[in-house]
């Protein structure tokens, strides 16, 4: 694991109105590091996320990729960085097979784009066969993606985002609406599917505190758009602030 | 239409083939598939109009010309809009080949064809990245209003003939003058030979990585953003297409009328080409042709056989197909694949 930050965060703010979104946030995160961003509704995960991605854009502070300021950039442009992402609620094209989502994820990267080249060419085909495997998804090859069930199209979602070999991969609460013995099996595939070369970063958010002590490294804690809580998983877990506002352990005490 | 390994009777020699050896005989298989299918369509449609009556042949000429508009709305379905305006296009590409035949003395049916197309492009180019941004009804009746300030002009421009137009003397082709009792022919084969190198542009355009991401923006514009794609991109390159193709359809239709006016950007018009793209479907690119071919027949029996009625018979065959075939008529040999 590199020492160097490959994100940057730096009094990062953002309000929707009088509701505070992200307050001076401050994160660095190293690269290969595999960090959970944990808090309850509307703590400012996703917000953190998709100011991350450029879907927002903060109202104070910087964010920094790889040494770049990514703060104004379009999402696209941030993709292109190295950026990619899953979404809480699956964002496939329904109407195509699963085969076909994932070739669209190829070809959405500027060298694989062509007016003559078939969407089906073979290398084009091999090359998505081989992380269809690696997400368990080649029995679903050519299944229409709107008749697929919840897991199956959580999994694709994130095998779609790794497609453009992202330095840093974004998941927004990838077993959520997945059943409980599903879960995880389900991040399994995922960790396997991304390899022991920590070669892509990892921020995934996480209402599950079972899937975050075993799957996360490092566990940062966000309530009212502030950081209560950034450490290995024992010790943020473990805070007071965390056990009050995130588990609610404090709460039943 | 048959896969390249049908094409090699199934026996393409890849085992032992280097990978891109591999691919090369691939590409060069599907290749060769799709030129010999535009051969053999191409090829039957000249038997059938050598031998086929007069009014079958300028019914399938006009189907074509027609065709060629609805193609390019096709175009812009597959990314997710329906343009109202084609009639815009249709126009520019016929007044094109109208002034410059009668103005300049320019002739050949091909090269107005082009001419055609190209200058429909350019008119399209500065309205590309306004019309990339809009969706749905906004997209439709942003469409329908410069098709309507096209029809303004038409009406108003002396230069362009008024409200009557004017008329297209005869084209010739490669630089020969057909004569009277072949014109018609040749002018079939013209219209019928562009229609079917754009059928098979389109096809390869449609199956290519850029065809599947339009298809894809169609169902999910964020998430394709989300994955480097550019929706307003792929938005405008559909529009620049679907006007190439209107104007070199406007062109080819006014060489075989004869006549140029007005109405070639009326809303009605537009929407006929709109009538043919449900009609035929976004998958199938022989079905806009067959579609259209369909809408002629109707339009000239019901024209005859019972007047001023022809509307309630598209109506109601518009109404069954919507009903019974969601995807067009192009599902029926494409099937619900894609």
């Amino acid at each position: 694991m590199s020492d160097a930050a490959l994100l940057e965060a730096q009094g990062v703010g953002k309000r929707f109105g009088a509701v505070v979104a992200a307050a001076d946030i401050n994160i660095g995160v190293r690269a290969g590091e595999r960090v959970s961003l944990i808090g309850s509704n509307g703590a400012g995960k996703t917000t953190f996320v998709n100011m991350i991605t450029g879907y927002l854009k903060p109202d104070a502070g910087h964010i920094r990729f790889d040494g770049r300021d990514i703060t104004a950039l379009h999402p696209r442009t941030i993709v292109g960085l190295g950026v990619a992402r899953s979404f809480q609620i699956p964002q496939l094209f329904g109407e195509l097979s699963v085969l076909d989502n994932m070739l669209v994820a190829s070809a959405c990267q500027g060298t694989h784009m062509s007016y003559t080249k078939a969407a089906r060419d073979a290398a084009a085909v091999a090359r998505t066969e081989a992380l269809l495997q690696r997400f368990a998804l080649t029995e679903h090859r050519e299944r229409r993606v709107s008749e697929l069930p919840g897991g199956v199209r959580k999994l694709l979602d994130i095998a779609m985002a790794l497609t453009v070999r992202p330095k840093l991969l974004l998941l927004d609460e990838p077993t959520s609406g997945v059943s409980a013995e599903e879960k995880f099996p389900m991040m399994d595939t995922i960790m396997a599917a991304l390899g022991s070369q920590r070669d892509t970063t990892v921020l995934f958010v996480e209402h599950d505190m079972d899937i975050v002590e075993r799957y996360a490294e490092r566990v940062i804690a966000f309530y009212s758009g502030r950081i209560i809580a950034d450490d290995v998983p024992a010790q943020a877990l473990a805070t007071d602030d965390v056990r009050r506002y995130v588990t609610g352990e404090l709460l039943q005490e | 239409m048959t896969t390249p390994e049908a094409a090699s009777g199934g026996r393409l020699p890849l085992e032992g083939a280097t990978p891109a050896d591999r691919q090369s005989l691939i590409r060069g298989a599907r290749l060769g598939t799709l030129v010999l299918n535009g051969l053999g369509a191409f090829g039957l449609l000249a038997a059938v109009g050598f031998f086929a009556p007069r009014w079958l042949t300028y019914l399938i000429t006009m189907s074509a010309g027609h065709g060629l508009v609805s193609l390019g709305i096709v175009c812009l379905m597959r990314g997710g809009v329906v343009p109202f305006g084609q009639g815009m296009v249709f126009a520019i590409g016929g007044y094109t080949a109208a002034l410059l035949f009668n103005k300049l003395g320019f002739s050949d049916a091909l090269g107005l064809a082009l001419a055609g197309g190209v200058l429909a492009t350019l008119i399209a180019l500065p309205f590309a990245p306004l019309l990339a941004r809009y969706r749905g009804i906004f997209f439709a009746m942003l469409t329908l209003a410069l098709s309507m300030v096209t029809y303004g002009l038409g009406m108003k421009l002396d230069v362009l003939g008024g409200s009557d137009g004017f008329n297209v003397g005869r084209a010739t082709v490669f630089g020969w003058r057909p004569p009277d009792a072949q014109v018609g022919y040749v002018l079939y084969l013209v219209t019928v030979g562009v229609a079917t190198v754009l059928a098979l542009l389109a096809r390869v355009y449609f199956d290519s990585t850029r065809g599947l991401v339009t298809l894809a923006t169609r169902d999910n514009e964020l998430r394709v953003e989300y994955l480097g794609g550019s929706v307003r991109q792929a938005m405008m390159i559909n529009f620049l297409i679907a006007a190439l193709c209107g104007g070199i359809g406007g062109a080819l239709v006014v060489l075989s009328l004869g006549h140029i006016e007005p109405q070639f950007s009326y809303w009605t018009t537009s929407g006929e080409f709109v009538f043919v793209a449900i009609l035929a479907g976004w998958q199938s690119v022989a079905a806009v042709f067959v579609a259209s071919m369909v809408l002629e027949v109707v339009r000239s029996f019901s024209s005859a056989y019972f007047p001023n009625t022809w509307q309630l018979a598209l109506g109601l065959f518009l109404l069954f197909v919507i009903r019974f075939l969601p995807r067009g008529i192009g599902s029926l040999w494409i099937g619900r694949k894609r």
